[in-house]
């Protein structure tokens, strides 16, 4: 795999650390079911994901790549900030 | 058909013409008892205890491919009982007395070979945690030997014991652990299995679950309906895909993990060996292939094979341990689909659902498992009561934060292990 960071280009995937899929995190208050799923509970797709990556070893930013599991390929990747 | 030497010996000077199928081919029934969902070792092995220990009777096993075609015909075939924590450490050596009965129990030659791992070390932390690990794992009634740096050169001269950065202080010798052939696991457990009757049903995917005011009644497959009092989903990589037909959402993420192997070459490593400083552990094949692995890609995957750093990472960790494997060619890899659970520890529990049962989260560590898991879970499915070996693998243990089992201590979430 390679991505594409959105701030240096196209680099090797040595670059980048997986941080896990990119989900919505819940309000403090959101109670021990919505906790749970949040830090434990995946879906864990055979198909498109949404996961999290820092560009670790080169501009240090957070990326959400959208790929698919099966053929690793990527399909996009932007900024958290920038994520829809 | 009984395997003998006897007969070996008939056969071969009768042109081995009266070897028969090991497994019939049956067609499934409307109805059973109990429905296995995924025929890899453990699914297997739990339709072998369960039909012979437990006394079930009417079993199918439904396997999605062929029997020997996941992760039980593609692994490093490594056995051991080198556990630390509560928990992990009861149930691991109590699979390893059974793999020390297997042959016999099965009457079947599962090449099952106790040749001793040793675990290197190369620091003095290194060496006072394999001092804990080993009185942990013989206060369990295992076996451990701590060796100093002669007593590994003694058995292990081909290492590079002055790597400048990584030099062998010693390591922790555990003589009952070894190897065993994986086909070979999975075609004797699928024998013993349709000895004592259960049908072995291949080519035959799960396509859904079928629950009924909170119990389950049976499964839907791509060979028809199929009735049950009690399915017990054992789907290792996929087990997320089959939890999910009955609404449920499992703590598991789906990791790839890589092993080589070489061209056969003869003898040269005579046990397993792992590096205390990379993820690297080597054995050889009776073939003569050496067989070696590293860690996990470190990400969710379920392409069956992997990228190029963590291979590069691995052969890098082969050539600081012992350059002599640096001459050997690489003949083939692949990359297994892994069930990663939050604390790296498996979990053999029931579900919400009335009648469903599960045995998943074997990580990158399930080879071992197999006769250990296939026993605990078979008694978990016939009498609905945890086996004192494997009640500590909890499924709501996530939930609660009760009886975590984080062996390796990096902690107990997602991506740690």
């Amino acid at each position: 795999m390679r991505f594409r960071c959105p701030i240096c280009g196209e680099r090797d995937l040595r670059e980048f650390t997986y941080a896990g899929v990119a989900l919505e995190r819940p309000a403090e208050d959101a109670g021990n079911a919505a906790w749970e799923a949040y830090v434990h509970l995946r879906d864990n797709p055979a198909g498109e994901t949404r996961d999290l990556w820092q560009h670790s070893s080169g501009c240090g930013a957070w990326i959400v790549v959208t790929r698919d599991t099966r053929s690793h390929e990527v399909t996009s990747t932007e900024l958290v900030g920038e994520a829809s | 058909m009984r395997f003998s030497g006897f007969r070996i010996l008939k056969e071969g000077l009768t042109g081995n013409r009266g070897w028969s199928s090991h497994w019939r081919d049956p067609d499934p029934k409307p109805n059973y008892d109990v429905i296995i969902i995924g025929g890899g070792g453990h699914g297997l092995a739990t339709a072998y205890y369960l039909a012979t220990e437990q006394g079930v009777k009417n079993i199918a096993v439904l396997e999605k491919g062929y029997i020997g075609g996941g992760n039980v015909g593609r692994n490093t075939t490594i056995v051991r009982a080198n556990y630390a924590l509560p928990g992990n450490s009861e149930f691991y050596s109590h699979s390893l007395r059974l793999w020390e009965g297997l042959e016999e129990e099965l009457n079947y030659n599962v090449m099952h070979s106790q040749r001793g791992i040793i675990n290197l070390f190369h620091s003095d932390g290194q060496r006072d945690y394999a001092a804990r690990r080993g009185n942990q794992m013989i206060a369990q009634g295992d076996d451990a030997i701590l060796l100093d740096r002669d007593g590994v050169r003694e058995i292990l001269p081909y290492l590079d014991f002055d790597n400048a950065r990584f030099p062998i202080y010693g390591g922790l010798y555990h003589k009952r652990g070894g190897t065993a052939r994986h086909d070979a696991v999975a075609w004797g457990f699928a024998r013993g299995a349709d000895r004592a009757g259960v049908d072995i049903i291949q080519n035959c995917e799960v396509t859904g679950i079928d629950v009924e005011g909170g119990r389950v009644t049976g499964v839907q497959t791509t060979r028809g309906a199929i009735g049950a009092g009690r399915v017990g989903m054992v789907a290792a990589g996929r087990s997320g895909q089959v939890a999910a037909m009955a609404g449920l959402k499992l703590p598991i993420e789906s990791h790839i993990l890589q092993a080589f192997v070489t061209e056969g070459l003869k003898p040269v490593i005579d046990h397993v060996v792992t590096f205390g400083m990379g993820h690297f552990y080597i054995s050889q094949s009776d073939k003569g292939g050496l067989v070696f692995g590293g860690d996990l890609d470190f990400y969710s995957s379920y392409a069956a094979r992997g990228n190029l750093p963590m291979m590069e990472h691995v052969m890098e960790a082969g050539m600081a341990l012992m350059p002599m494997i640096g001459q050997a060619r690489l003949l083939r890899s692949w990359g297994g689909i892994m069930d990663m659970t939050p604390d790296g520890s498996p979990i053999i529990d029931r579900t919400e659902i009335d009648g469903l049962y599960i045995d998943c989260g074997w990580c990158y560590g399930g080879f071992k498992a197999v006769p250990g898991s296939g026993n605990c879970f078979a008694r978990l499915l016939a009498t609905d009561k945890p086996h004192p070996a494997a009640a500590r693998f909890r499924l709501d243990r996530f939930r609660t934060g009760v009886g975590l089992m984080d062996e390796e201590g990096t902690g107990a979430q997602h991506n740690l292990h």
